[in-house]
């Protein structure tokens, strides 16, 4: 038994080391998609490898962005880093910061001698992942921006028209109320991210500055400025509408306990990100869903800046054979054609990263078909950027909004009002980027 | 006591049959740790590239880290509390099983199965039970006039993970305190009820005192548990918050380290657990290994 297992394994061991002589590149890519976005994934990964016999691409799982992230790091220091790895947004001022460890994309395309061209990117998200100079230095995959799901059944009980979902926060105010006191629900909105969302959504929306130096784009030396009116104001009504019960907290981080109180039919309205539409519909068999742009206070600003973005990259690790990177070049060349990438788009509700694939599914019909699939879409593009509405990108961003978060809870529990909260966000937020900053230069 | 000597002539045995063990700690315990002490007086970004050697800077700013100080004072909180729950309800549990003759090994079997269960399933298992929108903890709550919320309310989310943590430990020291009830001398008891000594009295003055070796090994265990073993369990269950209330060392060294990439805070904080462990495995040697005196 034990002498027939041996010459198996002996056997397999030398069949498996014999495949590589006559063979294909491998390009392993560690990515943060589980579930359905997992299987998408490698759907993706898949079409490359047939469509080619050079390379091969081995898509591996390695557990939530921080862990992916970390997992990266700690391989990249033993020297056993992939060709590819999946990095959020909150990562990429440490990525930009590693200068050693990446391979910036536009030199990879350009090495390779593959096309590229940044014009053919959504500008918010180019915008989002340049350096200084204007060049992309991690090549755009899932990215996403948050938008509201809202109850259209809910709505009705409530007498109010289900077409029409609050455009300003006044009107999310008074419709929460109806709903609620009406009993067509007990609350009427939650929201995931209270970092991203209700804090960095809220400044590049409305035009605030979130930090000095161009919102970080500008340098390390940026410090955070979030705690300005309009921030303090929002936090304020949050904080007023929890105690009313009209607003519930989902928790920290992407707000875990959201979703479940809007799948529940808890709460009526539902902020996420665009990334969640997928589930969302998945989730939301008993009712129908309606989706609309983040509202806005009107008495702040008449037209609206874009939304900014979330989800993630692929960054490209050095240290491997320019093989390999060719391979690499040729799999982003694929990846941002806009058939996968319209298909990645409407299978999981990111956003096209190309004008190429948006086109296609206007094309196709796809936007007529499935009505709010466009939202953010038109969210994140809409008027001209302003140096508040491109985007933050700071170093130890992750900590930062733990801050955030925990200054946030804080209010909530009525141990600090909005105006004290932010500030001491703030305080605490820059003793985080002078870490990062003495860390890195 | 009289030991018998054997002598092993070959001088180089005992040190190749000591090996592999000697390895295993050797890589698997004394390299990294050596690892976090280096790191714990240097700052250095997270790939690695820019080293700094800074001395004590990172203990210094540690304490006097409001958030540190406060993790402390949490982590204190949350072991002696899951210590004296755990412990005492694992104690009546056991008086009351060592009182059932027959069906004792039916209860013995279902009281251990929670040991079985790993921290992070225990956690979700009571973020799930009482979780403030779709649980069943904060649902019956309600129905008393207690509003639930342990992602706003600190004390909650402190009361949840002490009482998660205590039910997953019952088991283990349920074990420990059978078996010390039965090693308990039939006839103390039996006489002292003779003597007219009831039920109560004959605990507390002849089966406690007898059983405080164990009570003491556990004690030590148990504190060690709720320091070091909770990590996942405060995972799944509250991340830490609401607002740092749950926020233990142990969580706060992955935190920083794995979440926030600050290695050298991290390394720093570990650096603290572990002299914690030494100084608890110090006391657990000296005292237990010695038995208690009584």
């Amino acid at each position: 038994m034990f002498k027939n297992a041996l010459r198996l394994s002996v056997g397999l061991a030398t069949i498996l080391a014999a495949t590589p002589t006559f063979a294909q590149t491998e390009i392993a890519w560690w990515h943060a998609m589980d579930a359905e976005l997992g299987q998408k994934l490698e759907a993706i990964a898949q079409g490359f490898n047939d469509s080619q016999d050079e390379f091969v691409v081995v898509p591996s799982y390695k557990g939530t962005y921080p862990e992916t992230l970390t997992a990266a790091i700690a391989a990249f220091r033993a020297n056993e880093q992939p060709a590819i790895v999946q990095v959020y947004e909150v990562g990429t001022g440490t990525m930009m910061a590693a200068k050693g460890a990446i391979n910036p994309v536009y030199q990879l395309m350009e090495a390779a001698g593959e096309p590229w061209d940044p014009s053919a990117f959504l500008a918010p998200v180019t915008g989002y992942y340049s350096d200084t100079d204007g060049n992309i230095l991690s090549m755009p995959f899932n990215s996403s921006t948050p938008i509201m799901y809202y109850n259209k059944d809910v709505f009705e009980k409530a007498g109010l028209d289900p077409e029409t979902p609050p455009k300003t926060w006044a009107e999310l105010e008074a419709m929460s109320r109806q709903i609620m006191e009406s009993g067509a629900a007990p609350c009427g909105f939650t929201s995931g991210w209270i970092t991203w969302i209700q804090t960095e959504n809220l400044s590049a929306i409305h035009d605030q500055p979130y930090g000095t130096l161009e919102n970080g784009f500008g340098g390390l030396g940026s410090e955070f400025t979030f705690n300005g009116p309009v921030q303090v104001k929002h936090w304020g009504n949050l904080k007023k509408w929890a105690d009313e019960g009209l607003f519930e907290y989902g928790g920290p981080v992407g707000g875990g306990d959201a979703p479940p109180k809007f799948y529940a039919q808890e709460c009526a309205m539902y902020m996420n990100s665009s990334g969640s539409r997928a589930g969302v519909i998945a989730n939301s068999k008993e009712f129908e869903v309606g989706f609309a742009p983040l509202p806005y206070y009107d008495d702040v600003i008449a037209e609206p800046k874009n939304s900014i973005i979330g989800g993630a990259t692929l960054w490209a690790l050095n240290g491997k054979d320019p093989e390999v990177y060719k391979g690499v070049a040729q799999f982003f060349t694929y990846l941002s054609s806009p058939e996968v990438q319209a298909t990645w788009h409407q299978g999981t509700g990111y956003l096209p990263i190309t004008y190429a694939a948006y086109d296609l599914g206007k094309e196709q019909g796809y936007y007529d078909a499935n009505p709010g699939a466009d939202i953010a879409i038109n969210q994140i593009t809409r008027g001209t950027p302003t140096a508040n509405s491109k985007g933050v990108r700071f170093g130890n961003l992750t900590q930062a909004r733990t801050v955030v978060d925990e200054e946030f809870e804080a209010m909530l529990s009525g141990s600090k009002t909005a105006q004290e909260a932010l500030d001491s966000a703030v305080e605490r937020g820059n003793q985080i980027l002078r870490d990062f900053e003495a860390a890195n230069s | 006591m009289q030991t018998k000597r054997t002598i092993f002539p070959n001088k180089l045995l005992p040190y190749v049959l000591l090996a592999p063990q000697l390895a295993v700690t050797l890589i698997f315990f004394i390299w990294p740790a050596a690892q976090a002490v280096k790191s714990s007086f240097e700052r250095e970004d997270p790939f690695g590239f820019r080293t700094t050697f800074i001395w004590f800077e990172n203990y210094t700013r540690l304490f006097s880290e409001p958030g540190y100080v406060n993790s402390l004072g949490k982590t204190a909180i949350f072991a002696v509390s899951v210590t004296l729950l755990s412990m005492s309800l694992s104690l009546l549990l056991a008086v009351a099983v060592n009182r059932v003759l027959k069906t004792n090994r039916v209860y013995t079997t279902l009281l251990v199965w929670p040991y079985a269960v790993a921290p992070v399933v225990v956690g979700i298992l009571w973020w799930f039970m009482f979780n403030p929108t779709i649980g069943i903890g904060p649902y019956m709550l309600r129905g008393l006039g207690i509003d639930w919320n342990h992602r706003i309310d600190g004390t909650q989310a402190m009361i949840l993970v002490v009482m998660a943590a205590s039910w997953k430990q019952i088991s283990y020291n349920f074990l420990f305190f059978v078996a010390g009830l039965q090693s308990v001398p039939q006839s103390l008891t039996e006489a002292a009820a003779i003597d007219g000594a009831g039920p109560f009295k004959r605990f507390w003055t002849i089966v406690f005192p007898l059983l405080s070796p164990t009570t003491f090994f556990l004690l030590i265990v148990n504190i060690n548990y709720a320091m070091f073993d909770t990590f996942g369990l405060i995972d799944a269950t509250t991340n830490g918050g609401p607002n740092q209330a749950t926020n233990i060392l142990v969580y706060k060294v992955y935190a920083d380290g794995f979440l926030g990439l600050n290695i050298g805070s991290s390394a720093a904080q570990s650096v603290v657990l572990m002299l914690i462990v030494i100084v608890l495995t110090a006391i657990q040697f000296r005292y237990v290994e010695r038995r208690v005196q009584y």
